[in-house]
């Protein structure tokens, strides 16, 4: 189950495209790409026998939270099923293991102590050491884990920042002794909103043996002007043929200006909140860039997204994206879907998740942003 | 027999009613329904549906007795000249085993096999099941909620839109209920009164009257392969005249029903028996029933508290009294146990909230009774719910597993509906092919020791 990273294109502003190999899956998955979010390994609305309807591979990066597992299911006994490809019947996806998940298992800076890290959870707060983290991740065998992180809010003291920074690499060197035979280890980079510490964060990670980077500690408070500089710093320094990974980016655009940076791996928690609360996404970009034009209807919706709870849909028969191909838009219009919202049905939900991790959009994303940086390219090297 | 009655006769009729029962009880009574009734042996139904020991000369006698109306001069299509309700299916024996039947039904979106479940689907979904995992299961027909649906997304929009069916983009067969017995259970201060049900609107307060017409336009407007009449329901733990005024007035709203019926060529009302726990009720309500000559026929009012020996006494009886060539359902069942007796029985169709609500408390179906997978010990359990089962569910995850989501997350309880339903969906197919293949004894025998011994040794 050896993984392998090849950049395949890269650009001059940092953004890159890439194919990453993992052992069990029976195609590279193209970067930059989105991970699934889930609950205790499956995502959090579609059911397992629906997952292959996505579309492949973009579909088949799945980030997993060990602490959701500390739920009433004991590592040995994940271990004695084989794993968690096997418990969860995923045998060809990848699956990536973060501690933190961005939805229900946060970190909590405060709780923090020099032995290891804390998270708000639903089973109440819980402090993880290094030792358990990586006692977990061999039983849990993912393909990759991210090490475990002191990430802290933008406004906490300088100092404090600094003490983060220090710990996640000493925790990242705990990890590293203990000489987990699972999975390919991800090294966690923090340093909040501070560029010095961004730095020598990075610099310190990047003289360990891992085979990938995490980057934590964003969506924390940051100012979203700074985040440009902060990606940049950090990725200045990583080697190129390693995988670099985030979580907390969440909006479309704030991915664009990660894959703009370089990142490779995005976590998918904006899906989960857009679903949540009833939107889809609409938005579809052609080969130009440009956006299609599909609805006439200005009311409850943006561009990129509308909210299948307003009234408007009703009545309306027609599918949430007109030459969308995901199983929702094949088999479902807007009116059902805001029936199932008004009467609570958890099949909205599904339906809806099913409808925005069909990542045409996604892939669409990638496509024209690729598209548009060859053309940039092209442009440059025609001035020069 | 009792001829066909028309609505010109119906007034004289609601006048008559007290005198109709007398009448019914002295001369239906002892000439027929009684005799016919100590016949079939109604101590105990489920001993003989056990042994399997068919007793030959009640059988016959019950069968001479009551022979299928009209089935000499009706089409295969379900029309005789004689009785003009037209009908929207055909209902074709395809192998017997005593009074269980293994049929072919046939409705406007959906060829079926009987015996058959029906899951629940109140508000136009399955608990967060997609169409495509519902068919993949083998659901052939799913039941809506009629008062559910009238309210969200109302009839109008269904009909506006073209029928529940395509709304919720189901090709399979559907089945709305009256919406009577929804009322009366969900609503406090609901009312029956001769016109209808009565009761307060849930949006505004309001008094609102739902009547049998009423209720058969709403079902026209969402557009099921089978809709029901709006009867009078009672639980069969009351007893006394109300039992009785309920089956009279069951019979008299029928015709209203028939008679506002706006699309007998593609939905199919079927009537509903009622009359309580009182074999004479019973019977005069399914004679009645019968003279009307509807496509199929539910029997009602059970499931509702009373003890297993009257539950089966009652199916055991309307069964014998319900025209051969006709679907038989039972409404509200849904214990795996009560679906194999109720098919040996001669029952056809069947609906319960059980498998999926069950599902939600953490408890999975499975051969040997149920399984709890809250229970402490599933938490290290690594085998699958039910190793005979070829489910996804099964298949894919262990106990431990489920355990670790069930009742915390949605997704806990949408594989235990999953398999439940699966289990439900396969028991009906297994009653199908073993009747049809000569082999239901064995196979209700297995059923039964399957479960009996578990009881006696501390679960799986
Ligand atoms: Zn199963």
């Amino acid at each position: 189950m050896q993984m392998k990273f090849m950049v395949k294109k890269a650009c001059c502003s940092g953004g890159r495209a890439g194919a990453l190999e993992l052992g069990n899956c029976p195609k590279p998955i193209e970067t930059p790409a989105l991970l699934l979010s889930t609950r205790k390994g499956l995502p959090h609305f579609i059911a397992p026998d629906l997952l292959p309807s996505l579309p492949f591979p973009d579909s088949h990066l799945l980030q997993i939270s060990p602490l959701h597992f500390l739920e009433g299911l004991a590592s040995t006994t994940i271990s004695k099923i084989g794993g968690l490809h096997q418990m969860l019947s995923l045998h060809q996806y990848g699956i990536a293991a973060v501690a933190r998940d961005s939805i229900q298992c946060l970190p909590e800076s405060k709780g923090a102590t020099k032995l290891g890290p804390s998270f708000e959870t639903p089973c109440g707060r819980l402090s993880v050491k290094p030792k358990d983290y990586v006692e977990m991740i061999s039983c849990m065998r993912p393909n990759i884990w991210a090490t475990l992180a002191d990430e802290v809010p933008a406004w906490v003291s300088e100092k404090r920042n600094k003490t983060s920074v220090d710990r996640t690499v000493r925790w990242l060197d705990d990890c590293l002794a203990l000489n987990p035979a699972a999975g390919s280890v991800f090294g966690a980079i923090v340093g909040g909103p501070n560029l010095d510490e961004r730095k020598r964060c990075a610099v310190e990670v990047a003289k360990r043996n891992v085979s990938g980077y995490w980057i934590g500690g964003f969506g924390l408070g940051e100012r979203i002007e700074e985040r440009p500089a902060l990606l940049s710093a950090i990725i200045d320094v990583l080697p190129d043929e390693k995988p670099r990974m985030i979580s907390g980016l969440g909006l479309p655009e704030e991915i664009l200006e990660g894959i703009d940076a370089g990142i490779d791996l995005f976590d998918s928690t904006y899906i989960y909140s857009l679903t949540l609360g009833g939107f889809a996404l609409t938005f579809s970009l052609d080969k130009g860039g440009n956006q299609y034009d599909f609805q006439r209807c200005q009311v409850e919706r943006d561009l990129t997204k509308i909210n299948l709870r307003a009234k408007v849909y009703r009545k309306d028969m027609s599918p949430i994206l007109g030459n969308c191909t995901c199983y929702t838009c094949q088999n479902h219009t807007k009116a059902y879907i805001n029936h199932l919202f008004n009467v609570h049905e958890m099949l909205a939900q599904t339906l809806l998740e099913m409808e925005a991790i069909k990542d045409g959009r996604f892939k669409k994303f990638r496509m024209t942003f690729i598209e548009s940086r060859r053309v940039h390219q092209e442009t440059e090297a025609v001035c020069v | 027999m009792l001829p066909p009655l028309h609505s010109g006769t119906r007034s004289r009729q609601v006048g008559k009613e007290r005198a109709n029962a007398l009448w019914n009880r002295n001369i239906v009574g002892q000439s027929g329904v009684v005799r016919m009734f100590r016949g079939t042996s109604l101590q105990a139904p489920i001993t003989w549906c056990l042994c399997f020991k068919p007793k030959p000369k009640p059988k016959t006698n019950t069968t001479n007795m009551l022979p299928p109306l009209h089935s000499g001069t009706r089409s295969r299509q379900g029309y005789s000249t004689t009785v003009t309700n037209a009908m929207a299916l055909v209902f074709e024996v395809l192998g017997r085993f005593n009074r269980a039947r293994a049929a072919r039904l046939t409705l406007p979106h959906h060829v079926c096999q009987t015996p058959l479940f029906m899951p629940v689907g109140t508000q136009g979904t399955i608990k967060g099941l997609t169409n495509s995992q519902l068919e993949d299961i083998g659901c052939q027909i799913i039941l809506g909620n009629t008062y559910h649906l009238a309210l969200r997304p109302t009839s109008e929009l269904l009909d506006e839109v073209g029928g529940l069916h395509n709304f919720m983009n189901w090709q399979r067969g559907l089945l709305t209920d009256s919406g009577g017995f929804q009322m009366v259970s969900l609503l406090h201060l609901a009312d029956i009164t001769e016109k209808g049900v009565t009761f307060q609107s849930p949006v505004d307060g309001k008094p609102m009257l739902l009547t049998p017409e009423e209720s058969i336009q709403i079902q026209n407007r969402i557009g099921a392969d089978i809709i029901m009449a709006l009867d009078d329901v009672v639980k069969t733990t009351i007893t006394g005249p109300r039992v009785e005024e309920a089956m009279y007035r069951t019979l008299r709203w029928i015709d209203r029903c028939i008679a506002a019926h706006k699309r007998p060529h593609d939905q199919n009302l079927f009537g509903i028996v009622q009359g309580g726990l009182d074999p004479i009720l019973r019977d005069i309500c399914a004679k009645g029933l019968v003279d009307r000559n509807l496509p199929g026929y539910a029997i009602g009012g059970l499931s509702g508290g009373e003890d297993k020996n009257s539950f089966w006494r009652v199916v055991a009886q309307c069964t014998a009294a319900l025209p051969e060539d006709k679907p038989r359902y039972v409404m509200g069942v849904g214990y795996p146990l009560d679906i194999v007796v109720c098919s040996a029985l001669g029952a056809d169709m069947y609906d319960c909230v059980y498998p999926t609500r069950t599902a939600r408390f953490g408890t999975a179906l499975i051969p040997e009774g149920v399984l709890k997978l809250k229970h402490k010990a599933m938490a290290e359990d690594t085998r699958p719910i039910d190793p005979t089962c070829p489910c996804m569910v099964c298949k894919n995850y262990t106990r431990a597993y489920i355990h670790c989501l069930v009742t915390k997350d949605a997704m806990g309880s949408q594989l235990l509906s999953y398999h439940n339903l699966y289990y439900m969906l396969q028991l009906s197919r297994n009653l199908h092919s073993s009747i049809v293949e000569g082999r239901f004894p064995e196979f209700v025998c297995d059923f039964l020791h399957k479960m009996v011994c578990s009881r006696k040794s501390p679960g799986p």
